[in-house]
């Protein structure tokens, strides 16, 4: 834990060293439209102080979310909202063209990272996931789950395939196949009992919507057998939803 | 008719010189013996287009007081991870880890201990999504504004407490002070839902803390 807090102050001051940075050159467009509003923060709730006008050049400092900081000619800096620079010029004339992620670049992502929760053989579960595109169809991904049950609480780790139906359509369904460790950590309100580590097998399917920009809303049941040292397998159904954003 | 022969002649002339002026052009080229006569001298532009930084990650540390239900009030810190999705919403990752104290029954009864040390560590992680509400300026004093936005938040996790893990919900409201575009600073009030039948019988705890705490934009 300890170790966390170091990694975390020293990324803190990382950011801190980079945010305030050396001078370095911005992209500048040219404001086609009559003028363009300057907010104090990058939302509609802060105000307009300044309006720059038409044929100024302006700098793009900086992005968040869907609002720019910019830079004009007589040194103030505001935010932007993105529709009002899709009509500016890029200093060679063409129109400034922003790309927004879209449905092709869901089509052609490479990575991939979401969270769920759900319900596992009865309790919550919450999961996390990294998934890498080999093919438009076909992905892997690595699974960190953590259920918490009434009797017992279990952490799993699993590796999967992905088949993807329709990569290129907005909604598609998908086939996945894995395998990975269950850990079972026994309530400690109950007598005499001991973690166990198994190995489990899993097939699954669910369903995936591209939502917009960068996230995408996905929903899944799985079938786990979990292959305990008993005489019999022990079989654990799972459902859950989450939304994840690619790259 | 004699000034027509003259211009087809005269054609004729500048048609053959033309050519026979290519011809010796051509000879001229395929012998790769003699260095070119002009040397190109005109170096190719690199033009780059500045990326635009984008800011959307906010990484920080918070620190402030956890009333645990049942175990008294007690110092909590941790570290929160946010990523902001559009103007209204994000998503954020937060950790963090207090000691629970004793309860009024062993305070009173002296000797007896409901936990051990190692179970009263309180440690906490959250899967939340927030939205902003009321965006906009505060005023401190007559000139100074500051861009502030009050957020809920509320989401799902996981919370370690006298040994065991418990599944936890999350409701809260905070407020964001904006000083500089990337720094914040956060006050919260949360709640930490979970069940528990540590004392004889089970019921809903309700832990309900207080944070302030510093973010960076990256």
């Amino acid at each position: 834990m300890r170790r966390w807090w170091l990694v975390l102050s020293l990324c803190s001051l990382f950011v801190a060293a980079t945010a305030a940075g050396a001078e370095r050159h911005y992209r500048e467009v040219a404001i086609a439209d009559p003028y363009i509003d300057l907010h104090t923060g990058p939302g509609v709730g802060y105000p307009i102080f300044f309006v720059a006008e038409r044929g100024e050049q302006i700098q793009l400092l900086m992005r968040r979310t869907d609002w720019f900081k910019v830079r004009v000619p007589r040194g103030q800096e505001g935010w932007v909202h993105r529709d009002q620079l899709k009509t500016t010029l890029d200093p060679g004339g063409e129109e400034f063209n922003l790309p927004e992620p879209g449905l092709e670049d869901y089509a052609a992502r490479r990575w991939e990272f979401g969270a769920m929760y759900g319900d596992f053989g009865g309790a919550n579960v919450i999961a996390t996931y990294a998934a890498h595109s080999f093919t438009p169809n076909l992905s892997g991904e690595v699974w960190l789950s953590q259920s918490i049950g009434q009797f017992s609480d279990s952490s799993l780790a699993t590796v999967n395939v992905v088949h993807l139906m329709y990569p290129d359509k907005r909604i598609s369904p998908y086939f996945t196949l894995g395998a990975g460790a269950i850990t079972t950590h026994p309530k400690a309100t109950l007598v005499a009992t001991v973690d166990r580590t198994d190995s489990l097998a899993l097939v699954g399917a669910g369903i995936r919507m591209y939502l917009s920009r960068r996230f995408v809303f996905r929903a899944e049941y799985k079938a786990h057998v979990v292959f305990t040292s008993r005489n019999e397998n022990e079989g654990i159904r799972e459902w859950k939803a989450g939304v994840s954003f690619f790259f | 008719m004699e000034g027509r022969s003259v211009v087809l002649l005269l054609t004729l002339a500048l048609g053959v010189s033309v050519l026979s002026g290519c011809g010796r052009d051509r000879l001229v080229r395929t012998d790769d013996s003699q260095p070119p006569v002009i040397e190109p001298d005109v170096e190719r532009r690199e033009i780059t287009v500045p990326k635009i930084k984008k800011s959307d990650f906010e990484v920080g540390i918070f620190a402030g007081e956890l009333s645990v239900e049942d175990f008294g009030v007690n110092t909590v810190s941790g570290a929160t991870l946010a990523y902001h999705l559009s103007e209204k919403f994000f998503l954020q990752l937060d950790a963090g880890r207090t000691t629970a104290g004793l309860t009024s029954f062993e305070r009173l009864s002296g000797a007896a201990q409901l936990l051990t040390d190692a179970e009263r560590e309180y440690s906490y992680y959250n899967v939340q999504v927030g939205y902003d509400i009321l965006p906009g300026e505060g005023f401190f004093g007559k000139k100074r504004a500051l861009n502030m936005a009050t957020y809920l938040i509320g989401g799902v996790g996981k919370t370690k407490f006298a040994g065991d893990d418990r599944f936890t919900l999350n409701l809260g409201l905070g407020i964001r002070l904006m000083p500089l575009d990337w720094l914040a600073i956060h006050a919260d009030v949360g709640d930490q839902i979970f069940d528990i039948d540590l004392l004889g019988k089970a019921k809903t705890a309700h832990n309900i803390g207080a944070h302030v705490g510093v973010t960076f934009f990256f």
